[in-house]
């Protein structure tokens, strides 16, 4: 049952998995100005652009260059960054970690404090943590990331300027830090330009886990250090709407009969919030959890940029800046598939859940 | 009042809305918020101390961004007031905020007018014709709504060129797809309906059964929908100007008055800190009163009036 579930729904997202394909085309092919002159610069001769046109197949019927494209994306082959010089795909690699575990960090700081924060203003309802914790989630999901991000930078750099509490204000690790990927620490010997090459080198780009991996604790904490404000910028405005979901689904369960039996046969309280409440509230929280990737993955854009981290929405601001049309369209499709992936995995777990769904 | 006269009285759903509105102490925060800041807007040019575009050098003894000066905090009487400081290019940010405000709600209103008004055409079409028009309609929705808003935002207006009226188009087209949906669950669920099958009967046309007998059930949640997405419209619309593509210099937009000053954060903290306050408290007034019309209009907490 649950496996026929899992199928429908994913030739479901297929049409929509082909529509962002039509509509990043269609937004590369109307970027005004000839393309050319667009990737290769101003001064291109004509020869030099016939060439180009013909080379990109952009010569032919739109239908069929459509085709090509998808052939392209299905290979992984996104073009030549004109700013970098370097093929879209091997960027996009070299970044995706930090965004990946910027996002994931964000998450993870929204849900461990968000969820607590809803129960507690649920089971406390109309208490001053109740209250409190709503004004506060009401200006978190008002906030303006980018201006949370410079006022954190500010005041942990400068205001806490030489106590504890100080903060590095850009940037994911100090100078100097070592931070020898875990393939070279085992001495794994990977060959060159092999899928498990590339794959541990994703995974040791991402600082947190790598330091973990190699037991590198003086990384580990740096890492962290640097991560910590962006991430609760980028935070935020999930962590507000967690609190909110869980404290409205909260409120829903609580005053439902079986929780009044439940306390009526000597459940412990507890035993009650967590068991029997907390296990059905958990639906819509993961509705908000799906929705907030959308956000932090646009948010993504605005957080590395104040925090001068090289991550994919950084290089998306510089590729923006440059009119790197080539950076651009990948990340859009690529991202914009990941969040429908996402959310794939969002309706499978709410199915995993609550099984009613999945019996519809 | 006892029981009898609450029968008799018939009170409009929009008195009951009305009421129930201002049970909530936020809401009415919201609402006076959003009051004084059209007030703002409305008479920027007369309450605004200095002209937001005008570079005061030569005209008085100020210097480059420099702190907020305001007399009633001990500033020296001889120095101008300027009491949110001086900009980068030596312009008051006082009155550049104040006229500020008016740009934000106008981003906010018209984005939102622009994607009711495409929104409603389409999800009321798509509910009530259903059959491939829905299917076709609802697909194109499900691939805007596949896009992280903001991204596909950048991506609109990577396309169209930056520019203020760019990146509202952009932002409109993104927030399309929720009044879609609202619209088209409401038609849905009104479609086949005794009064509406009635003005069929009757030889109703398309438009009239739909804008005049179907559209009237969705305008709560429309109005609802609308307010929120105002708050949306007006953050995702500073972020785009934050980063360049929306409203440009010297137009006193939060979003770009805060982008162009960004790195100047540890030395001239007050002219990142004041823009980023007003978008905040904008969006959070426009949120509110979005929540309380909700909670308002919600059938289900109908308890009286």
């Amino acid at each position: 049952m649950m496996l026929q579930y899992i199928i429908r729904r994913v030739l479901a997202s297929i049409p929509t998995l082909i529509g962002i394909l039509i509509v990043t085309f269609a937004l590369a092919r109307l970027i005004p100005g000839d393309p050319c002159r667009a990737m290769l610069g101003e001064k291109a001769t004509q020869a030099t652009c016939d060439r180009f046109m013909r080379e990109k197949g952009l010569d032919k019927p739109i239908l069929e260059q459509f085709v090509i494209y998808m052939g392209e994306i299905a290979r992984g082959d996104f073009g030549t960054s004109l700013r970098f010089s370097q093929p879209v795909t091997r960027i996009l690699a070299e970044r995706m970690p930090t965004t990946v575990e910027l996002s994931f960090s964000a998450l993870f700081i929204s849900l461990i404090v968000g969820i607590p924060l809803g129960i507690l203003s649920a089971v406390r309802h109309n208490s001053w943590v109740d209250v409190v914790t709503m004004v506060w989630a009401n200006i978190g999901v008002s906030m303006p990331v980018f201006w949370l991000g410079l006022m954190l930078a500010y005041v942990f750099s400068i205001f806490f300027k030489d106590t504890l509490l100080w903060l590095p204000p850009s940037g994911r690790l100090t100078a100097g830090i070592a931070d020898d990927p875990f393939y070279e620490v085992w001495q794994l010997n990977l060959a060159k330009d092999s899928f498990a090459l590339a794959f541990s080198d994703f995974i040791s780009r991402m600082n947190i886990l790598n330091a973990l991996l190699t037991a590198n604790w003086k990384l580990l904490v740096d890492a962290i250090r640097h991560l910590i404000l962006p991430a609760v910028a980028l935070g935020t405005i999930p962590m507000a709407l967690v609190a909110r979901m869980t404290r409205s689904a909260m409120l829903e369960v609580l005053g439902q009969d079986y929780i009044r039996t439940a306390r009526a046969k000597g459940a412990r309280r507890p035993a009650v919030i967590f068991k029997h409440a907390f296990r059905n509230a958990q639906l819509p929280l993961v509705t908000v959890i799906g929705l907030s990737l959308g956000s932090l993955l646009g948010g993504a854009v605005l957080t590395e940029t104040i925090f001068g981290l090289s991550g994919v929405g950084r290089i998306l601001y510089d590729a923006i800046t440059a009119r790197d049309y080539a950076i651009i369209q990948a990340f859009t499709v690529v991202i914009a598939v990941f969040f429908v992936i996402l959310n794939l995995i969002v309706d499978i777990s709410y199915a995993y859940i609550d099984p009613r769904i999945r019996l519809n | 009042m006892d029981a009898e006269s609450i029968s008799l009285e018939s009170v409009s759903l929009w008195r009951i809305t009305w009421r129930r509105l201002f049970r909530r102490k936020s809401s009415i925060v919201g609402l006076i918020i959003i009051l004084i800041l059209i007030f703002i807007a409305l008479t920027a040019q007369w309450i605004a101390p200095y002209d937001p575009l005008q570079v005061l050098i030569g005209l008085e003894d100020v210097k480059m961004r420099e702190a907020p000066c305001v007399h009633l905090f001990g500033c020296p009487t001889e120095k101008p007031q300027h009491i949110l400081g001086i900009d980068g290019n030596v312009r008051d940010q006082f009155s550049r905020l104040l006229y500020g405000t008016r740009l934000s709600l106008m981003v906010g209103f018209s984005t939102v007018t622009f994607s009711i008004a495409v929104g409603t055409v389409l999800g009321a079409l798509s509910g009530y014709l259903g059959g491939w028009v829905d299917n076709t309609i609802m697909r194109v929705m499900d691939v805007l709504l596949a896009f992280p808003s903001l991204l596909l935002a950048i991506a609109i207006v990577t396309v169209l060129g930056p520019g203020l009226i760019n990146a509202l188009l952009a932002i409109g087209i993104v927030s399309i797809p929720a009044y879609a949906r609202v619209v088209r669950a409401s038609v849905l669920s009104v479609r086949e309906m005794d009064y509406v099958s009635a003005t069929r009967a009757l030889g109703g046309n398309l438009f009239e059964i739909l804008f005049q007998r179907i559209m009237p059930n969705a305008l709560t949640p429309l109005i609802v929908q609308g307010t929120l997405g105002i708050a949306t419209a007006i953050l995702d619309a500073a972020a785009l100007s934050f980063l360049g593509l929306g409203a440009q210099p010297p137009t006193p937009e939060w979003g770009s008055m805060l982008g162009s000053e960004r790195n100047q954060v540890f030395t001239a903290p007050h002219l990142v800190f004041f823009p980023g306050l007003a978008i905040m408290i904008t969006v959070l007034a426009f949120n509110l009163l979005g929540d309380g019309l909700r909670d308002a209009l919600d059938p289900r907490l109908a308890q009286g009036g």
